[in-house]
């Protein structure tokens, strides 16, 4: 694939001194039209596989796919495979801190859960108990 | 690094061969400056608006002070009702935090000099530039409607659920917020793309200045946690519009939620104040120690880890909330990992110091004076940092005191510093050093009057945004007011200084203090273009070829 | 260790500091000495199209990672309340149409392809072909719009409101008075009306630019009127299958999307609960109006269904669904505005193989509008 980016269409225009245009990596049509059916194919997938009850396998496979799909938009659409590094470096590290957001701020939600359905008298209430009427109860 | 030659070895052509054509006079009239796209009228339209609002922050903090003058026993004795005093430090608070503190280095200096510095003509996207100010601009008209309006009584935090049933403009100040947060975010991209991509051959990344390293850092933090932000406040401001009840108890949603939620901005925002000033140490330190930067890699290295860690320590501001034991745990033990780079800092601008020959100027007298009150002001952010301590201290004067150090006594000295130094390049105009000198004197001690006091009180129990208190505080107190106006005054006297040099102030030399870094190669104030030559990119911190030229009053680089 | 400056990493001999090595002794004129070499499409701080093109595209991906993070608070709190109340998220989820969010996914993946395509135009200078894939994009923007209008003003039409505002699902809901799909079509018809009046303008005094900026805007304009349709048929067509099914399974059920997922959510709270609950009577019986207070009362506590049809619970799922999908919609509007200024640069040729960048970096936004979506679409729609 790394030939498909090759200079094709390098039109130099001559108007500043030194015509470089090494820059423009027109991606090929068929290449667009692959990643193109390939998402659709997934969300195909992704539709059929909502159909049946997998439980907890359920959101993994859905999110498995969403990714892979997200994949293969930043990988061809946003060409990112035949970017610079660095642009690969911001993009990731943004999923990164937003890892690291979501992954300390759901830490403390599991901890403080517990206490937060604990009712005055120390019984653990439902977890489908609406909270608002708890906390009412114990005004 | 050394293999690193410079393609560009003509000397410099004099730049002061039209000495008369500045950027300031490039053009006039009220649409060449409002619809410049030139960074330092930028930057300079910054600094006025900032010290604008620094102005209004300031007076919110001077009617707090004189409020507690007195105990307050009897609310309806007292000078400002009680409301009235939630509303004052709450403006206070924003005011400081998001129109001052927030842009103050970073778009006021750090516009004016990071391309000069780069030795560009300016930043990469001058126009988004202009974009970010009127976003800035338009923030403040947000604030001022608040202020006009019915003023806003959350404290600057907007913690729920008091700021979605509070009576006050809360809407008008979060979505001044949202649209603040944006212009930060612009600034922060700006100059990241700036430095990736327009440094000039020869400058490699560890030839550049520590400001722009300093600054570069500060981008990081405003392009990723500044949307946070941005989203809380917008969630929050939907609270009130229709009622969402994501941050809600009452709709089943958790106010804890949104303390993490702006915490994860606003304690990496803590360092996107802290560490442009940092920056502005490091290079008055070298300069006017005449003496190269003691440890450059580290204190290059340190301002990306602070930018880094600075994200995983938000917790530490909500270890009362009924956070998981786990969680306040954690957070505290990682808060404590900030201090090794802080610290990093602190011990190479001392060993750039030793066996330098230290000029002690009015921008060298605020940069040391930011170094003893930085040093109070983290050490004692180390109490506040461990969970049992903190405990006890949290939400009393010692926070306040706390954040005061860092804050105030931390990015506003140096600001003032890093201005006394970088005036004569953005005027033109020298100042009083005497006079600058004796302004330095007057804040130090007007500040160390005011918040030690605070740590006092703190210790002993005051509660922070208490209109009242008991009569054991009243003298801590009004030790604080006297030294809180004795700041006034010395900050009026550090503005007069600078509006007086501006009438009467000698012309700047090229280079009056000997620093090494390329915005001192060109003329003051630079041209239109900053350079009329493409300059010669050496080290930022080799004095060697500094010279003095006692004709000109001012130093000149050694041509090899 | 050497690092390298980025004028340095190029291949270009730096073509302004080599033409002041030899043009040194000539006076500089204090501003702009090379400007006269600079295209007008080159900024006069950039030494080459590359440079400029480098920082755009920088920019532009740390503008999506300010993105990123900007919709990760969202997530956040999806993530946290579908932890907390799994079964809330199964009863919501339910009212969501899965076909028009799935219609929607292949409208954006569709326009995804368009714009990339439109960038390997904007590469190749063939301007017929980008304006065309510029004005699908626009027009797959508008269809987009046009579902999305069809799907909450159905919402709002039968109270599926967020927070404060959600009516609890009830039997012989009242059904909307106000037709929220007229009210959402108001502006797009008033564009369509005046993209139409531009088409006929530039007809009449012949412009080929004018022609190729109305064209697509005039297409995009219907475009929104086709999702509209589109949705209509899709949505109309659960009425109809619902309203026999529905009113067997359950006495005068309203309707099948939301007559459908009652059922699971009784399901899902029978596990939940010692007590079975017999499906006729699963509906709440509470006034159509919002209910204030979200506390159970004792009544109600007998009927499973009640812990999640209210306010603070399925309330606070479509406050998350409508902040999640409604700032992705205004980013879908954004885009919007910016593909039509490009739409208009390439009707003016201004693209070519070294003045691309804005085609490319509005692509890029484009596309992680789609990449949001992709993550919406399972997350919102399809769980079960």
């Amino acid at each position: 694939m790394a030939d498909t980016h090759s200079h094709t269409a390098d039109a130099h225009s001559g108007d500043h001194g030194h015509g470089h245009s090494g820059f423009s990596h027109p991606m090929p049509i068929w290449m667009l039209l692959t990643v193109f059916f390939a998402l659709l194919g997934l969300t195909f997938l992704t539709v059929f596989q909502a159909q049946f009850d997998l439980g907890n396998m359920e959101i993994v496979l859905s999110l498995l796919i969403a990714t892979i799909k997200a994949g293969l938009v930043i990988a061809f659409f946003m060409h990112l495979l035949w970017d610079k590094p660095l642009n690969a470096i911001a993009i990731l590290s943004s999923l990164i801190f937003v890892s690291l957001f979501l992954g300390f701020t759901l830490m403390d939600a599991q901890g403080y859960n517990e206490r937060l359905i604990m009712d005055p008298n120390g019984d653990l209430l439902e977890r489908s108990q609406p909270k608002g009427s708890l906390v009412k109860k114990s005004e | 690094m050394s293999a690193v030659t410079s393609p560009m070895t003509t000397t410099v052509a004099s730049p002061d061969k039209s000495p008369e054509h500045h950027y300031l006079n490039h053009s006039s009239g009220f649409l060449s400056w409002a619809l410049t796209l030139d960074h330092k009228r930028i930057g300079m339209m910054y600094l006025a608006g900032i010290l604008f609002s620094f102005f209004l922050g300031g007076v919110f903090a001077l009617a707090i002070r004189i409020h507690l003058w007195n105990p307050n026993l009897d609310p309806e004795a007292a000078w400002l009702s009680n409301a009235t005093y939630n509303r004052v430090f709450t403006l206070h608070g924003a005011i400081m935090v998001f129109l001052f503190i927030i842009p103050s280095v970073p778009a006021a200096l750090g516009n004016f000099l990071l391309p000069i510095m780069l030795g560009t003509k300016d930043v990469a996207f001058p126009r988004l530039n202009l974009g970010s100010f009127y976003l800035w601009v338009t923030g403040l008209l947000f604030f001022t409607y608040t202020l006009f309006s019915s003023g806003i009584d959350t404290g600057w935090t907007f913690y729920t659920p008091y700021s979605i049933e509070s009576k006050s403009a809360v809407e008008a100040a979060t979505l001044g917020v949202f649209i603040l947060g944006f212009s930060s975010i612009f600034t922060g991209l700006n100059f990241i793309v700036t430095i990736n991509t327009m440094r000039p051959p020869g400058m490699t990344w560890f030839k550049m200045p520590l400001f722009l390293w300093a600054v570069y850092a500060t981008s990081i933090i405003q392009v990723l946690a500044t949307p946070v932000l941005g989203i809380t406040v917008l969630l929050l401001a939907l609270e009130r519009f229709i009622g969402i009840g994501i941050f809600d108890p009452a709709l089943n949603g958790d106010p804890v939620t949104f303390q993490h939620f702006f915490w994860f901005y606003s304690h990496p925002a803590v360092y996107i104040m802290i560490l442009p000033a940092m920056g502005i140490i490091s290079e008055l330190m070298s300069v006017h120690s005449h003496k190269g930067i003691f440890g450059y890699r580290m204190i290059a290295y340190s301002s990306i880890a602070i930018a880094l860690f600075g994200f995983l320590v938000w917790g530490h501001h909500m270890f009362t909330s009924g956070m998981a034991d786990v969680t306040t745990i954690v957070f505290s033990a990682l808060t404590f990992t900030v201090s090794i780079p802080s610290a990093i800092k602190v011990f190479n601008w001392l060993g750039t110091m030793y066996q330098g020959t230290v000029a002690l100027n009015t921008p060298m007298i605020y940069a040391l004076a930011f170094i003893f009150l930085f040093t109070i002001g983290g050490l004692t952010g180390l109490f506040l940092g461990a969970l049992s301590t903190d405990m006890h201290l949290h939400d009393t004067y010692f926070v306040v005191a706390h954040f005061h150090y860092v804050m105030m006594g931390g990015t506003l000295v140096a600001f003032l510093g890093g201005l006394f130094h970088w005036w004569p390049k953005m005027t033109g105009k020298m100042f009083n050093d005497t006079a600058g000198i004796l302004s330095a004197a007057i804040v130090f001690v007007g500040f160390n009057l005011t918040f030690l006091p605070q740590f006092v009180l703190g210790t002993r129990g005051m509660p922070r945004r208490y209109a009242s208190y008991v009569r054991e505080f009243q003298q801590l107190h009004q030790l604080s007011t006297i030294g809180a106006m004795t700041l006034g005054l010395g900050l009026l006297v550090a503005g007069l200084v600078l509006l007086h040099s501006l009438f009467y102030g000698k012309k700047a030399p090229m280079n009056p203090w000997g620093g090494a870094t390329l915005e001192w190669e060109c003329s003051s104030p630079p041209p239109h273009d900053n350079f009329s030559s493409p300059p010669t990119v050496g080290d930022p911190y080799d004095f060697t070829s500094v010279e003095y030229d006692g004709k000109t009053g001012s130093y000149f680089k050694k041509k090899k | 260790m050497k690092i390298e400056s980025p004028r340095q990493q190029g291949r270009h001999p730096f073509p302004k500091f080599q033409k002041t090595m030899t043009e040194v002794a000539a006076p500089a004129d204090g501003h702009g000495h090379d400007h006269h070499d600079h295209p007008s499409w080159l900024a006069h701080h950039f030494d080459d199209a590359e440079q400029q093109y480098d920082s755009g595209k920088l920019g532009m991906w740390l503008f999506l990672v300010t993105e990123v993070l900007f919709f990760s608070g969202m997530f956040c709190a999806y993530v946290l309340y579908r932890n907390r109340n799994p079964e809330v998220f199964e009863f919501c989820s339910a009212f969501l149409n899965e076909k028009l969010g799935a219609i929607n996914t292949g409208v954006l993946l569709f326009s995804s392809l368009t714009m990339a395509w439109a960038v390997r135009a904007s590469q190749l200078k063939q301007t017929k072909i980008l304006v065309g894939m510029l004005g699908a994009t626009l027009g797959c923007a508008a269809m987009f719009l046009g579902v999305k209008s069809v799907e909450y003003s159905h919402k709002w039409g039968i109270g599926l409101l967020p927070g404060r505002y959600y009516v609890a699902q009830v039997e012989n809901a009242p059904h909307a008075e106000t037709n929220y799909l007229q009210m959402l079509c108001v502006i797009p018809a008033i564009l369509s009306a005046v993209f139409l009046l531009y088409y006929v303008y530039s007809l009449v005094i012949a412009s080929k630019f004018h022609q190729r900026v109305a064209g697509p805007l005039l297409v995009s304009g219907l475009c929104f009127f086709a999702g509209v349709g589109l949705g209509n048929i899709l949505e109309g067509g659960e009425h109809h299958d619902e309203h026999g099914a529905g009113s067997h399974a359950h006495d005068d059920a309203h309707g099948h999307a939301h007559a459908d997922p009652l059922v699971q959510g009784v399901a899902t709270a029978e596990k939940a609960t010692v007590e079975t609950a017999d499906e006729g009577i699963s509906f709440v019986k509470t006034s159509g109006g919002p209910v204030n207070d979200v506390a159970v009362t004792k009544e109600e506590e007998g009927i499973p269904n009640s812990k999640v049809n209210n306010q603070g619970m399925a309330g606070l799922f479509f406050s998350i669904y409508y902040c999640m999908t409604g700032v992705h919609a205004v980013h879908i509007i954004g885009g919007m505005l910016v593909i039509t200024w490009l739409i208009v640069k390439a009707s003016r040729e201004e693209f070519h193989s070294e003045y691309f960048g804005p085609v490319d970096n509005v692509g890029l936004y484009w596309h992680l509008v789609d990449f949001i979506w992709i993550y919406l679409f399972p997350l919102l729609y399809l769980i079960t």
